[in-house]
């Protein structure tokens, strides 16, 4: 196992030097015989059952194992980006919801922010509270699907089950307090739109004393598991280094051993007055990615039973002109989504639709690592692995 | 009527049809097995998989075909023969065409020695359990020339993956079977046995069933006869030649229709035929429990009356679910139907219970002979459906093995252990006799 890890970071150095003269797209095998079995080129998607969408890897395989990737995405590119230019600020707020679909909560959060700071406004403490226990719920729900997903993926299909018959608890909230599920569209520029309904504090906390089991049930089925273990460890390695390197952010940073998590670097929304601890991981590998995942979920419930209990009362809208025009200027703003650094850029040219807005998505920055961490693996481990990145193609193509 | 037809009913035959030279009764039996194996297969087994996964799953599992989902198999079953026929251009056509009927004739030929009872099997071969061996390991032909006649990436990865599979597990496996054939021989002639009835006789002789024999030899053996046959199916968590997530669908990634469903059911009735094999090697075959124990003729009828009992079981559980189900007249043919499903299972028992009442002397009546065939068959059967349960259990529990790890278990692991308990077993069976 330890020598596998070795190859692979041999192996990721040495790309590193070379990568300007790999091409895997060029399939030119015409000096080649038709017998010619030494490599294998194969496209895995854009319809496959395990790459959570439409992602396409070619995938260059000596037998099973890997030589080298090569995303292809796009194939769920909308131009969000583009179409945030003909609309308004406030138009434009439930575009994003659409980008990473399982977290459309975090989405809406760090846009508003950012138009937030670019007016120079701020929201009242009474909304950043709620802003913080709806963003929790919903990293808490996009870790449950990632864990389903993932652990299908390698082959358990019951722990899908059992995380989204969990996950529809946080759903129904959503749904309770603004009428939405998926795409929420939850926050607005300034503050909420929506008061919380009677009885919010008290979904919120049944929702806490229901789900701490859960998270104990998914870890019996899994944690321990032999064959888990097996599938996962020295899985898809990825040294700090190599990490930061790539840019990756996220749960999938902080397996390498980095604690860097945005919430406590810059803090945004209330999250300064929390008290709550970034688990790391230490060898960077699939099953590190697991744990740090798993103890996050602990950790957001940890923050939302803080901010449920301290939740402060008072206005939820701050002072915002009715007509959102932002004075000239740009702001790079970002926030921690479930997946990562989830980063805003907005050049404004003083009038009511921004200049340009450019997205920095977590998952498309993430999925770039994907290559050095599968070199030298086999098959079932790119698979393993693109589940471990937790990406969301919709937030990958915009 | 015919003496060919007459001469097998003779009270004093007490052979398998194959063996007692009557080809009639051969061929019958071999329909029953072939349609009441194929109906099982088709109906129960599915059903009862879709179920029991729902279960584990926290959902339902099919419940709008049919009462609980009951007719659920037979409407998939029409739907996959109603579609379109494709053979992909690029395909070798006669391969492809025939790859599911090789692995379905090999899962099912591996019936004929099958023993449900000392004389309800269609053959009482010498060398049964080597014929067991040789033709079910035909089933891996069928895969590796599927993927290979595909002629597509994911198919053929699936199809080597499968054959490399199959063969590092037949080693360990046969090996585990060697040691239980070895048991076998631990009588006053010394001499064992292959035949698959005679192994069952062998047990039966000695007193113990070999899964406690030698303890812990027979249970080592057996456990790793257990796990091989998990993976010679191809089913989780051996399941890479098909797995899902990582190959699409593994060898039949371009099969559809009547032919995908061919290959279902052969794995299905691999399924069985192994679990067969597992029974009638180390779980006693077609034995009651404890027979050398409890053999008054008051324990004799007691255990005859298990099979009626079950089937009352059964009936009265559905009866339960009738009373269940919601009184809206949306749902009355429902439960209509349920009741009369429920009924049919308590007729079924009735004449189950009325047979073992009737045919509890020891003379050879009619009645006391249906009463011996429906015990031995009853029992061999409930042990199967425990393995077949574990089946399904494993399935949704566990993850899948990557291939090397899936090679290194089967080489490093159960091979040494294997060879092991082999070796122990020969060298303490040498000391006691």
């Amino acid at each position: 196992m330890s020598e596998r890890a070795n190859d692979q970071t041999n192996d990721a150095s040495n790309r590193a030097l070379s990568s300007a003269d790999r091409s895997y797209l060029d399939l030119d095998t015409s000096d080649k015989t038709y017998l010619d079995s030494n490599e294998l080129v194969i496209n895995m998607g854009p319809q496959h059952p395990a790459t959570h969408g439409v992602l396409r890897v070619i995938l260059k395989l000596d037998g099973e194992r890997v030589l080298g990737t090569e995303c292809v995405i796009g194939y769920l590119h909308r131009g969000v980006e583009k179409i945030a230019e003909n609309r308004t600020y406030t138009m434009f707020n439930p575009y994003v919801d659409r980008m990473d679909y399982c977290a459309a909560v975090s989405n809406g959060l760090g846009y508003c922010e950012a138009v937030e700071k670019l007016l120079n406004v701020e929201a009242p403490p009474r909304a950043r509270y709620i802003r913080v226990i709806l963003t929790e719920l919903q990293r808490i729900a996009s870790h449950q699907l990632w864990l389903g997903t993932h652990a299908l993926d390698i082959g358990a299909m019951t722990p899908l089950f059992y995380t989204f018959r969990d996950r529809e608890e946080i759903l129904k909230i959503f749904e309770k307090y603004c009428g939405a599920r998926l795409t929420t569209h939850a926050f607005r520029i300034g503050g909420c739109q929506y008061e919380t309904y009677a009885g919010f504090e008290k979904d919120v906390k049944n929702f806490l004393t229901f789900f701490a089991p859960k998270i104990d049930e998914y870890e019996t089925l899994l944690t321990t598991n032999r064959i888990w273990l097996e599938r996962t460890r020295n899985v898809g390695v990825i040294s700090a280094a190599d990490a930061i390197a790539l840019g990756v952010t996220g749960p999938v940073l902080r397996a390498s051993g980095v604690q860097w998590d945005l919430r406590k670097a810059q803090p945004y929304a209330a999250y300064s007055e929390f008290d709550f601890e970034i688990p790391v991981g230490t060898n960077g590998d699939t099953y590190d990615r697991y744990l740090v995942r798993m103890e996050e979920m602990r950790q957001s419930m940890r923050i939302i039973e803080q901010a449920v209990n301290r939740i402060p009362e008072g206005p939820i809208m701050g002072k915002v002109p009715k007509v959102i025009k932002p004075p000239v200027g740009e702001i790079y703003h970002s926030i921690e989504a479930p997946k990562g650094e989830l980063g805003y850029f907005i050049v404004s040219d003083g009038s009511t639709q921004p200049y340009r807005v450019r997205v920095r998505p977590p998952s498309f920055v993430n999925l770039q690592a994907l290559d050095i961490m599968v070199c030298g693996l086999l098959v079932a481990d790119v698979i393993a692995v693109i589940g471990t990145i937790d990406i969301v193609l919709g937030e990958v193509d915009r | 009527m015919p003496n060919f037809i007459m001469s097998y009913l003779d009270p004093n035959v007490k052979l398998t049809p194959g063996s007692a030279g009557s080809q009639f009764w051969a061929l019958i039996y071999v329909l029953i097995i072939f349609v009441g194996v194929s109906l099982t297969v088709m109906w129960l087994l599915n059903w009862v998989e879709r179920k029991a996964l729902a279960h584990f799953q926290v959902r339902l599992g099919p419940m709008r075909v049919g009462p609980h989902g009951l007719l659920q198999p037979f409407a998939d079953a029409l739907k996959l023969m109603l579609k379109e026929d494709i053979i992909p251009s690029e395909a070798d056509q006669f391969v492809f065409w025939v790859a599911p009927l090789i692995g379905l004739f090999a899962s099912f030929t591996v019936y004929t020695v099958i023993p449900f009872g000392p004389s309800q099997a269609v053959s009482d071969m010498n060398i049964g359990i080597l014929f067991m061996l040789g033709v079910s390991s035909l089933g891996v032909l069928g895969i590796v020339v599927a993927g290979w006649a595909s002629n597509s990436h994911y198919p053929l990865i699936g199809a080597l993956r499968s054959s490399a599979q199959m063969v590092s597990y037949e080693v360990a496996m046969g090996l585990a079977v060697v040691s239980a054939v070895l048991m076998t021989s631990l009588n006053a002639t010394g001499t064992g046995t292959l035949s698959m009835i005679g192994i069952v006789q062998a047990q039966q002789q000695q007193g113990v069933w070999f899964i406690f024999k030698f303890f812990p030899l027979g249970l080592i053996a057996f456990v790793i006869f257990a796990i091989a046959m998990v993976a010679e199916t191809n089913r989780a968590p051996f399941d890479l030649a098909e797995a899902e997530s990582e190959l699409t669908a593994g060898y039949h990634t371009e099969y559809s229709g009547l032919r995908w469903s061919l290959f279902m059911l052969a794995e299905y009735a691999a399924m069985m035929a192994v679990s067969s094999i597992a029974v009638t090697l180390w779980l006693g075959g077609w034995m009651r429990p404890f027979p050398n124990l409890l053999h008054a003729p008051a324990w004799e009828f007691v255990f005859s009356l298990f099979p009626g009992l079950t089937f009352l079981g059964v009936a009265a559980i559905t009866f339960v679910g009738v009373a269940r189900m919601p009184s809206q007249s949306f749902f009355k043919i429902q439960r209509i139907g349920l009741a009369v499903f429920a009924a049919l299972l308590g007729f079924i028992a009735l004449l189950l219970l009325v047979i073992a009442v009737a045919g509890r002397s020891a003379d050879m009546s009619v009645a006391a002979r249906f009463r011996e065939g429906i015990d031995y068959v009853y029992w061999f059967l409930l042990k199967v459906a425990v393995f077949i349960y574990l089946f399904i259990w494993y399935r949704a529990t566990w993850p899948r093995y990557r291939f090397d790890q899936l090679m290194k278990i089967g080489w490093k692991v159960m091979l040494p252990i294997s060879l092991g308990v082999l070796i122990v077993t020969a060298i303490v069976g040498v000391i006691v006799s």
